[in-house]
């Protein structure tokens, strides 16, 4: 299955990522070629099967509810980009910069 | 490179040690015939010597990994108890989290990233009195089959510096196969581990789904992934598995069943093994060579009294169409975390990575909606610089096949393929106690010949995924040479949480064969 650059443009502004006119023809090839190749699934009936998402049988582990320690602000706050020393700075969400 | 002490070359003694296996060299640590200082001095010599031709290694830290051996060899002498890997160095992929020193997965994006906490990896080799020597290249975020999507410097196979070692644990198995260190940690999603494994004449195991914590491994694809021993042998990689396995309640998938004493069986052989040969693994790609080496190899074990079946794994041929949906669309989820903001890096700080992203910034319009808030421009800046083409491309895939109006088509369908994949080994295992087969369709290919083929690289990878996607275990042996010079490798598969059965198996082979005490001639 094909996919347009117009379609490539859509995905990149949903995973946040930016690509240059370059990188658009390069993606919107080597996409629609990987996704040929993937439709060979389509040739197979999967009717009546159950989706596999995960080799255990995993349900929900649960521990006793007792408080345990926690990361400290300090190393929460260590890695990120910008803070203000209580929590993390982040550009305008609402309206442009000043 | 950083902080490699500038001593004095080793004496020969201790130029010789470092050929030998993990459980030898723990034999002589024990013994008082030397010291971990020595030990670990002559493995930096080594690095200091032949990485800056290799790349294998991202970081090491000469000085603490001198610190840690000092330290074992202090307990040692005052008779105190010590861990089962007590002054023996690993090295570990850099996509484990170790308290406080970097941990950048390869990644532009990682590259200061000091982690808070240590995985419970790190922690029990820690805990082990292991030698942590340094932390090995990769590609970036564990996704590449061929390592040169490291985001720092690609690794080169020590085989034939103008190949590829493999990857994504490509640094792992080069330090191994260059006798940098003795042990190395990997991590396998789609035989990121078994793949390097063969292509630079090492032995490699990939656990079972479960069988190992996953807490503090960098995620790239959560159902698939799993960190893994790599080694000389299948006998040093029991040691490493059974300091690396178990329950750990900080990973709700990690399976509470006790972990066998891998290294106090692996030495009793298995009677009347049968071993499963696929026909679809032996078809249409497979390198005349490696066909060779991996029936020669069901021949030895046919002498040691195994029986052979013949078999059909029916869904083969949709392993890699199967595991290139499913994973790239785990990877985009785990991968949304890297925003800028909690850690990792943030486009516009004044570090900028590259100028690329300032000419992309210049060059795009249409691609930027005018309604992007600063907060959104942010996120897209800082993803676009610090992510590489690999990990973008696997993004856009994973984002596509989970995007509306093509969930059920693309991912949905997979993980349907995906469970009659797994039915496929339920009923093959009802027959064979293990498969066999080979691990990589060809040797080792030359650093850029396949940068501009996405689909071939992931072609390559044909063999391993469906380890992965089905949950059980697998391992990669040395079995044989080709005649350029190249290792091959074994592939042997085994049911969930068999792995003990895979380490006897995969030692009976050794103790009849000597392709994994193959070295290459390095100058």
């Amino acid at each position: 299955m094909a996919i347009s650059r117009a379609e490539v443009e859509k995905v990149a502004t949903l995973a946040r990522l930016r690509l240059s006119d370059r990188e658009l023809d390069l993606m919107t090839g080597q996409l629609g070629e990987i996704l040929g190749y993937v439709d060979l699934l389509s040739e197979l009936d999967t009717t009546n099967v159950e989706p596999m998402a995960h080799p255990l049988d995993v349900a929900n582990v649960f521990r006793e509810d007792v408080a345990q320690p926690s990361l400290p602000r300090d190393a929460a706050l260590a890695n990120a980009p910008r803070t203000d020393g209580e929590c993390y700075l982040v550009p305008a969400v609402l309206a442009e910069e000043q | 490179m950083l902080g490699i002490a500038t001593r004095t070359a080793s004496q020969p003694a201790q130029r010789k040690m470092i050929h030998l296996s993990a459980i030898e060299l723990l034999k002589r640590l024990a013994a008082g015939d030397m010291t971990s200082r020595e030990l670990t001095q002559a493995y930096l010599d080594r690095i200091a010597r032949h990485d800056a031709a290799i790349g294998a290694f991202l970081r090491v830290d000469a000085a603490r990994a001198l610190a840690q051996a000092d330290s074992v060899d202090c307990r040692r002498r005052a008779g105190k108890p010590l861990g089962s890997l007590a002054g023996l160095p690993v090295a570990v992929k850099d996509v484990l989290c170790t308290e406080g020193e970097r941990t950048t997965c390869a990644s532009r994006m990682l590259e200061q990233f000091r982690p808070p906490y240590d995985a419970t990896v790190v922690a029990k080799l820690k805990a082990a009195d292991a030698v942590l020597i340094g932390r090995t290249n990769m590609d970036e975020f564990a996704m590449g089959g061929s390592n040169e999507n490291s985001a720092f410097r690609p690794v080169h196979n020590p085989w034939d510096l103008a190949r590829v070692p493999g990857g994504s644990s490509g640094g792992s198995a080069a330090a191994v196969s260059a006798r940098m260190t003795p042990l190395a940690i990997g991590s396998d999603t789609g035989g990121s581990i078994r793949s390097p494994a063969a292509l630079c004449g090492i032995t490699g195991l990939k656990p079972t789904y479960g069988r190992v914590s996953r807490y503090g491994l960098v995620a790239f694809a959560s159902s698939l992934d799993q960190v893994g021993p790599m080694g000389q042998s299948a006998e040093d990689c029991a040691l490493l598995l059974e300091v690396l396995a178990g329950h750990d309640p900080k990973d709700s998938t990690s399976v509470d069943t006790p972990a066998p004493r891998y290294s106090e069986t692996i030495r009793q052989p298995l009677e009347c093994l049968r071993l499963g040969l696929v026909r679809e693994h032996f078809g249409d790609g497979l390198n005349p060579e490696v066909e060779a080496a991996a029936r020669e190899a069901v021949r030895v074990y046919e002498s040691l009294g195994a029986t052979v079946v013949d078999l059909s794994l029916p869904h083969s041929k949709y392993a890699v169409a199967t595991y290139y949906i499913i994973a790239p669309c785990e990877a985009s989820s785990n991968l949304a975390r890297y925003d800028g903001v909690h850690f990792g890096y943030r486009a516009g700080q004044g570090a900028e990575v590259s100028d690329q992203g300032a000419e992309i910034r210049g060059a795009d319009s249409s691609n930027s909606p005018a309604s992007d808030s600063p907060l959104v421009r942010m996120y897209r800046d800082s993803r676009s610089d610090g992510f590489g083409a690999e990990v973008k491309r696997r993004i856009m895939l994973g984002t596509y096949a989970l995007s509306a109006g093509y969930y059920d088509a693309y991912y949905k369908k997979a993980l349907q393929v995906r469970r009659l994949i797994r039915q496929d080994f339920d009923r093959a295992f009802e027959q064979v106690d293990l498969i066999v087969g080979p691990v990589t369709p060809t040797p080792a290919f030359k650093l850029g010949e396949r940068t501009d083929d996405p689909l071939a690289m992931y072609l390559f990878d044909l063999y391993t995924v469906s380890t992965n996607l089905a949950g059980i275990a697998a391992m990669s042996i040395p079995c044989g040479v080709s005649s350029a010079g190249l290792p091959i490798g074994l592939h042997l598969q085994s049911p969930p949480f068999a792995e003990e059965r895979l380490l006897r198996a995969a030692h009976m082979y050794q103790r009849a064969t000597d392709w994994h005490k193959r070295e290459p001639a390095m100058t």
